[in-house]
């Protein structure tokens, strides 16, 4: 037991400690002539992966952003720098290191964390302090219908990544003159917010077109094992099965496919390139559709790193890997940062919100365009399918570079 | 409430599906059987600490995990696959032995309460481990072994879920064996019947904590290798194969072998059933809702043999 005096002293000790911490880190979001970002990205934990893509994005642009004589705010040219914390893949850390960037460290500007889940965890306390974060890699549409005025973000949202695929179902559908309203749909995704919310935009254009959903599984976190989902498609033959687990779900979806030799017509999923399915599966992967925010093939520019492709080369050159869309979704975002400081001008928080929220540029991830609930309306969800090994774009037709091939092929013809 | 209602909806399409199309209700048991094979292999090694040595694995699903990556060093160093299954078991016993040494001894005649919390923050420390050494991405070996086709390709037998489902076998007949006939596994026996008594016999129950828990590793080594195999390994994936084998020792008791295997193949059957007529998100609840009733079963039993006692 500790004595009432000591913990008296104790209490003064830590009073005087906030006192300390408070009074000496007013340190400025702009020191001398360098701009400070502060961003909370998971180094460990679950995301670690994407978390390092989402830093390498940042980082990247950062290089490119100094490279080029820096950023030019009112009359003078700073350079920019970020600072960055380790949210341990949980959002509540998040939460907890937004609060420290902004009061502690002094930080003005956030960038976003990777994920839903931390995204949801850093936007109130940005909010709470009137602090604009610009992200990429937060995607769920919880974010958006909150009424948060500082929270952009510049990937399209998780409703949309499959929807696409339902489209390009009909299509086929009625390229074979057959009625779209015939086709049934099997939707097995894992119970998270991300997730589910690509299941209620699959559902919601499966019902645009009267498709039947004869699937509706929602897959645990601690996902091992398809075979019971899958058996089910085996018995019930729908003519798309959508699946998206993250990394874990679009591998196990590919290799348990194969393995059971499931004939599904379509099979589209999420993370295809995350779980790396072409390295890993190789022709078990074919024909399989993938959705993705951005890819190296895609014919968008801009004035710092170029096309699409450009930029692909100059970050494998620089990390050695062919970019992710995770990456290039963080780069754009510091763009989208550094064009709206540049067009207002000034530091003050309020006008740099405001100058982001008037934001119309093309950037090499695409074109971004905020609604006024901060979400990026200008840029569409992409579908690939993996051909022979190769990732080919075949939806929205804007951007298609082959067609796609619909049904797939039986596992006894391949 | 209302997910709940859908799923049973759903439930009721799904059932007439296993009635009137029972082929299957076969790929469901099949496939039930070759993977809760895989859980009792799990399973074995905790059923062993928990009885010798009083304390209740939470990492041993981080164990199980670790043996897939072991593999997976190997496999990528050239090994074959088969091959990297011994070699993930020997090094998984070498894990074992110094974890051991460096904080088990310190637990083993604790209060449960404290080697809960032990093994639950080695559980922690291996995540974070093996997530900065293999990093977070999904990792996987093809086998090279293919599939049987039977009644005309409706039902499909993984080659490489039955090797581990014969490996799990032979491995508790080995296991039973082993603690029956040997010098060792008596007095593992020995200890974990009354260890204060083994020790005034002459047993070193220091040693026999040390290689029961480096046993436990090697068993969750070869489990992992197979996971590897057959699945995808991830370094936060380990959880579940530790609450199936908590489960699993639970319904079969501590030191049954024979228990943990007949547990464990019901436990896959069950879940796969129960994912196929309730849907996936349902799987975890049932199997819970089942440990439940077979709890309630059990003291009610217990409480039958008490009144005929007395």
């Amino acid at each position: 037991m500790l004595s009432k005096g000591k913990i008296l002293i104790a209490l003064v000790v830590a009073v005087a400690a906030v006192g300390l911490v408070v009074a000496t880190t007013a340190v400025a979001k702009v020191e001398g002539d360098t701009i400070i970002f502060g961003a909370a990205v998971s180094f460990t934990g679950k995301y670690s992966t994407n978390g390092k893509h989402t830093k390498n994005g940042y980082d990247l642009a950062v290089k490119r952003l100094n490279e080029m004589g820096g950023v030019k705010v009112g009359d003078k040219t700073y350079k920019v720098e970020i600072k960055y914390y380790d949210d341990e893949s949980t959002p509540a850390r998040a939460g907890q290191l937004a609060d420290r960037l902004i009061k502690q460290d002094g930080i003005k500007f956030i960038l976003g964390p990777y994920g839903s889940g931390p995204t949801k965890g850093m936007a109130p306390i940005t909010e709470k302090y009137k602090i604009p974060m610009v992200e990429g890699n937060g995607a769920s549409r919880a974010l958006f219908n909150k009424g948060y005025r500082y929270l952009f973000a510049v990937l399209t949202t998780s409703e949309q990544y499959l929807a696409e695929s339902i489209n390009l179902l009909a299509e086929e559908f009625k390229k074979q003159g057959r009625d779209p309203s015939t086709a049934k749909v099997a939707i097995a995704v894992e119970n998270d917010p991300f997730s589910m919310d690509i299941r209620a935009g699959v559902i919601e254009d499966a019902k645009r077109y009267g498709m039947k959903v004869i699937i509706d599984d929602k897959l645990p976190k601690e996902l091992t094992d398809m075979t019971a989902t899958l058996t089910k498609v085996k018995a019930l033959r729908p003519d798309a099965l959508i699946v998206s687990g993250h990394s874990k779900g679009a591998a196990l979806a590919v290799r348990q496919t194969a393995q059971m030799k499931v004939d599904v017509p379509m099979l589209a999923l999420t993370h295809c390139e995350a779980a790396d399915v072409v390295g890993k599966f190789g022709g078990d992967a074919n024909y399989t559709l993938c959705a993705t925010q951005w890819a190296p093939t895609m014919t968008y520019k801009d004035d710092w790193f170029g096309f699409a492709g450009d930029y692909a080369k100059r970050f494998e050159a620089e990390y050695g890997y062919v970019p992710p869309y995770q990456a290039a979704e963080s780069t754009a975002s510091v763009l989208v940062y550094v064009d709206a400081l540049q067009r207002a001008g000034s530091f003050d928080t309020e006008k740099v919100r405001d100058a982001i929220a008037a934001t119309k540029l093309e950037t090499f991830y695409g074109w971004v365009d905020f609604d006024d609930t901060g979400k990026n309306i200008a840029k569409p969800m992409v579908l690939r399918q993996v051909q022979k090994g190769v990732y080919i774009p075949v939806a929205p037709s804007k951007f298609a570079a082959g067609q796609v091939i619909y049904p797939r092929p039986l596992w006894r013809d391949r | 409430m209302m997910t709940l209602g859908r799923a049973l909806l759903f439930g009721m399409d799904n059932l007439q599906i296993l009635f009137s199309a029972p082929i299957f209700s076969l790929q469901l048991l099949i496939d039930g059987l070759l993977i809760g094979a895989i859980f009792a292999l799990a399973a074995y090694g905790m059923a062993l600490v928990w009885g010798v040595m009083k304390i209740i694995n939470f990492a041993q699903g981080e164990f199980v995990i670790l043996g897939g990556y072991m593999a997976f060093a190997f496999s990528r160093a050239g090994v074959h696959p088969f091959f990297s299954v011994p070699m993930s078991t020997v090094s998984l016993y070498i894990v074992g032995w110094l974890l051991h040494r460096l904080v088990i001894f310190r637990i083993v005649e604790e209060d449960l309460f404290i080697s809960i919390l032990a093994t639950f923050g080695i559980s922690i420390l291996m995540q974070q481990l093996m997530n900065q050494v293999f990093t977070a991405d999904v990792q996987t070996v093809d086998s090279g072994l293919s599939t049987w086709f039977l009644f005309d390709g409706n039902v499909t037998v993984l080659q490489i879920k039955v090797v581990s489902f014969a490996t799990a076998l032979v491995l508790g007949i080995c296991l039973a064996v082993f603690m029956k006939k040997t010098r060792l596994g008596q007095t593992i026996r020995a200890t974990a019947q009354n260890a204060r008594a083994a020790r005034i016999m002459g047993i070193d129950t220091d040693k026999v904590y040390c290689t029961t828990f480096a046993l436990n590793a090697a068993i969750c080594g070869a489990c992992g290798a197979l996971v590897l195999m057959t699945w995808v390994i991830q370094p936060f994936m380990g959880l579940a194969y530790t609450i199936r084998s908590f489960m699993i020792v639970i319904v079969a008791g501590i030191g049954n072998v024979a228990g943990v295997v007949l547990a464990g193949l019901g436990l896959g059957a069950a879940e796969n059933f129960a994912g196929f007529i309730l849907g996936a998100e349902f799987q975890a609840a049932f199997i819970f809702s089942l440990l439940v009733v077979i709890l309630v079963w059990r003291n009610f039993a217990l409480r039958l043999k008490r009144r005929y006692l007395y």
